[in-house]
């Protein structure tokens, strides 16, 4: 049927876009060259990749017949409330361990106050 | 088109999965691999939706669920120990 092929057209789309986003997050964990560059692409980036699973999720289960289901959309809250309190906890324990940081890095003026390593 | 594209977003999620594992492994300092560890419990809830839609059942989404909970605490508690030397004081 026309409906269905295009249903799944999205899901499939949807599920694209979120591993694509996964991998875009992992590859500048591992790749960027400090610590706070690197705290900047996994919490952005994962998160939008477990967005875009969880609405390709969604979509699928919500066209099995079954009705809506829309208890996936729970992940997605848990983790946009969740992902900027970790990564403020991250950056707080990074800013107290005194870290080493590139030249490049801007936005140093609370790590030269408490005396990180340049 | 879900039967090619499932297995080309699961293959994308272990590239992903193994970059982190590199980076816990590598990882210069105690953030880094604290970071690498938060990034592979997000993508693992992803992988297990992923594993959701691929079997056709609900079961995944219980175990997404509980994963997202208790990774937040774990990363929580150890960011909260490297500041304070203590988690519950």
């Amino acid at each position: 049927m026309m409906l269905d092929s295009l249903i799944e057209l999205l899901v499939a789309f949807f599920l694209l876009v979120g591993s694509i986003f996964a991998v875009i997050g992992s590859l500048g964990l591992a790749r960027l060259p400090d610590f706070y560059m690197r705290l900047h692409a996994p919490t952005k980036a994962t998160t939008l990749g477990v967005g875009g699973m969880i609405i390709g999720s969604v979509l699928y289960f919500s066209t099995r017949g079954d009705g809506l289901s829309l208890h996936e959309l729970l992940i997605t809250l848990f983790l946009f409330i969740t992902a900027p309190v970790s990564a403020h906890m991250l950056a707080k324990a990074a800013l107290h361990q005194r870290l080493s940081v590139r030249e490049k890095t801007g936005g140093t003026e609370l790590l030269d106050k408490r005396g990180a390593k340049r | 088109m879900l039967a090619v594209v499932i297995p080309l977003a699961l293959g994308l999620m272990s590239v992903a999965l193994l970059l982190n594992v590199w980076r816990v492994v590598r990882g210069p300092d105690l953030p880094d691999r604290i970071l690498a560890l938060d990034t592979l419990y997000v993508n693992s809830i992803a992988l297990l939706v992923l594993f959701g839609v691929y079997f056709d059942t609900p079961i995944y989404f219980e175990a997404a669920l509980l994963i997202a909970m208790m990774g937040f605490v774990g990363t929580v508690a150890i960011a909260k120990y490297l500041l304070r030397g203590d988690i519950i004081e």
